[in-house]
């Protein structure tokens, strides 16, 4: 699909909102929890999992889904979530616990459902693949040309669900895409501790399917794949895996000491920043301007506070409505 | 032999580990960031270094593999410890769990044996929602051939992982999070306790009375302990005396003690950081129904989630979860 104008802004608005939201967050995250820092403590307590760095997979690959298109993602899904279109107040306000939020305040930060987008994370590894199949099959049954994205850690490729999964879409070639995010941690286990195979995307053919991997976190690169990807499996050929090395700028949890983690790694990594590299790949090209960056990160600065106000001048719920909701 | 010592549990379990470890080589420990990391809930803390990466080892993400591992490597001798990270975790590895560890033994007319320690963190109250709150320790202590261990102090956890490891049968070791002493997790000092720095043993199956009291039983395990224990302080400002019953273990359960201390007080209130319905709290008002129902000068009260998964959000979650002023209020209302 080729790169208008138009989209290269979207998409470096969104680039900025992911990384700008996730900045705010783990300022915010900080609050209540000083000087002694305790997990339950604060305006955003429990688990925080922060997705800088790893915008590229999101807005590459989200760029080419329609609102009928579903993506189910991880315990680190902020990225995903803004890039799909998920109302970022309603967002912040799940993540605060508010009763304004996604799930009324009950799911949480590693749980944010929206329907009206078709999206949805948890906080089990793998656990992503097979709801995004039955999205597929869903397609499949009703003879639309919807898709969904499965996005996982490379931590996920050696769960059950994994290769369960990836033999299902390709026996029954559901239009399905599965995107392994590789930013090289599971927690503090490096991805040559835990996994037969450097590459994973050489397990597709493993599979019946074709892989691919994207090196160095190239938003662009992970475009033009994805979108190869998404197409195909509209024309009713199947699944697709994509394997992308990104980087986490943060730590797996906030909070997080990462002993296991060389001490220049997150420099090393922070000198390649994905989002310098996006604007001068799209200035070059000649598809914008400077000032159609600034004014699309203008916007995204705009959102981010908008939306995280929200949160914080939104209300509680009702302790009562603990026990609502078990069942529909 | 110094008892002068205060470990949070925390460091109390990977104490253990490391004296069994020296005492045995036949002991090691497999799991998701045990090495480096120390666990995520510190439970392994330094035996990395101690002992290196042949018998400490950090796994792939594919608990079914390595637990199912753990128990094949126990059948050839081998005395693993496997720690499933959240026990929330425990879909993706249940089958070899419920249906080969828990059942070789008997199937195999008692020819084999899996001594295999299966370590895992369970309980909330700090915000970490519906799939990594949970304790569940009811679901595992349903199949039968499973020990179910559930320390609520320090000196509980060395005690009782010594003898899980020793034990030749598979013992499901359920450490809860907000007791371990961690760092960047609020816990009660009660959980902090003198530790003897040389290994000991407490028996598999037998419960321990925290606290004496004549007017009310209150039974409970892990952090509900510790709020019991904070309920009954108020309570007798009051001038009511609750006993605590820390059942330590749920299989083998302590039926006599539990029994013992109903018949002394006639008043019983199950607490429970698990759900309400077909589990702990349900179990041991069938216990003192079927075997003592004419000491009772009051129904059996329980307190436990009441059937919803855990919410995030804090007002619902502190909703939930029995705090020490709703277990006090029970007991106040038994008593009355």
């Amino acid at each position: 699909m080729t790169l208008t104008r138009e989209r290269a802004i979207d998409m470096y608005r969104t680039a900025w909102t992911i990384r700008l939201f996730e900045e705010r967050m783990a300022e915010v995250y900080l609050e209540g929890k000083r000087p002694a820092f305790d997990i339950g403590s604060g305006p955003v307590p429990g688990e925080m999992h922060l997705s800088a760095g790893q915008e590229p997979v999101a807005v590459g690959v989200c760029a080419h889904l329609r609102a009928d298109d579903t993506v189910v993602g991880t315990h680190r899904a902020h990225h995903f979530a803004i890039a799909k279109g998920v109302d970022l107040r309603r967002m912040a306000a799940e993540i605060f616990g508010k009763v304004t939020g996604l799930g009324r305040g009950k799911g949480g930060h590693m749980h944010l459902f929206d329907p009206a987008t078709r999206f949805s994370c948890s906080g089990i590894v793998g656990a992503s693949l097979p709801p995004a199949c039955g999205a597929a099959l869903a397609a499949k049954k009703r003879g639309t040309d919807s898709v969904a994205v499965a996005f996982f850690g490379e931590g996920a490729a050696n769960q059950g669900s994994f290769h369960e999964s990836l033999n299902l879409a390709g026996l029954w070639k559901l239009p399905v895409v599965f995107v392994c995010e590789d930013n090289a941690w599971a927690i503090s286990v490096p991805k040559g501790k835990s996994t037969a195979v450097a590459d994973n995307s050489v397990r597709a053919a493993g599979y019946g399917m074709p892989g691919v991997r994207i090196a160095d976190n190239d938003l662009l690169a992970v475009y033009e794949a994805a979108g190869a990807a998404v197409e195909r499996a509209r024309r009713g050929e199947g699944p697709s895996f994509l394997e992308v090395e990104t980087y986490r700028f943060f730590g797996h949890f906030q909070g997080d000491p990462e002993v296991y983690r060389p001490p220049d790694e997150v420099a090393r990594l922070k000198a390649r920043d994905p989002l310098p590299r996006f604007a001068e790949q799209l200035l070059r090209q000649g598809l914008v301007t400077p000032q159609d960056l600034d004014a699309a990160r203008g916007e995204a600065a705009r959102a981010v506070e908008d939306a995280i106000a929200f949160a914080r001048e939104s209300p509680y719920p009702d302790p009562a409505d603990a026990l609502l909701h078990v069942f529909a | 032999m110094s008892t002068e010592r205060h470990l949070t549990m925390a460091r109390a379990i990977a104490e253990a580990i490391a004296q069994e470890m020296d005492r045995d080589d036949r002991v090691f420990v497999m799991g998701e960031d045990v090495g480096v990391y120390g666990g995520i809930f510190g439970a392994t803390q330094g035996l990395l270094d101690r002992f290196g990466p042949d018998r400490v080892m950090d796994t792939p993400i594919s608990e079914t593999a390595f637990i199912g591992a753990a128990l094949g490597a126990a059948a050839e001798g081998l005395r693993p410890i496997a720690e499933l990270m959240f026990v929330d975790f425990f879909g993706v590895c249940m089958d070899q769990i419920y249906n080969h560890l828990a059942k070789n033994t008997y199937m195999s007319g008692g020819a084999l044996r899996l001594p295999v320690v299966l370590t895992t963190a369970i309980g909330g109250g700090y915000s970490d929602a519906a799939q990594h709150s949970q304790c569940l320790y009811a679901l595992f202590a349903h199949v039968p051939g499973l020990k179910v261990v559930v320390p609520s102090t320090a000196y509980d956890a060395k005690g009782l992982m010594i003898t899980a490891i020793r034990d030749d049968n598979p013992v499901m070791y359920f450490f809860h999070k907000g007791l371990m002493g961690l760092g960047w997790m609020k816990y009660p000092e009660t959980a902090v306790t003198p530790v003897p720095e040389e290994p000991y043993t407490i028996p598999l199956g037998q419960a321990d009375v925290k606290r004496p009291g004549d007017d009310v039983t209150i039974v409970a395990v892990a952090l509900m302990v510790h709020r019991a224990l904070e309920a009954a302080a108020r309570l007798e400002d009051e001038g009511i005396h609750a006993e605590v019953v820390d059942l330590r273990t749920l299989v083998p359960l302590d039926r006599t003690a539990v029994l013992a201390s109903v018949r002394k007080t006639g008043r019983l209130l199950v607490v429970d950081e698990d759900y309400r319905s077909f589990g702990l709290t349900g179990e041991i008002a069938a216990l003192v129904a079927e075997e003592a129902p004419e000491v009772l000068r009051a129904p059996v009260k329980r307190l436990a989630v009441p059937d919803v998964p855990i919410p995030y959000s804090r007002p619902l979650e502190a909703a939930v979860i029995p705090s020490a002023a709703a277990i006090a209020a029970a007991a106040r209302a038994l008593v009355a």
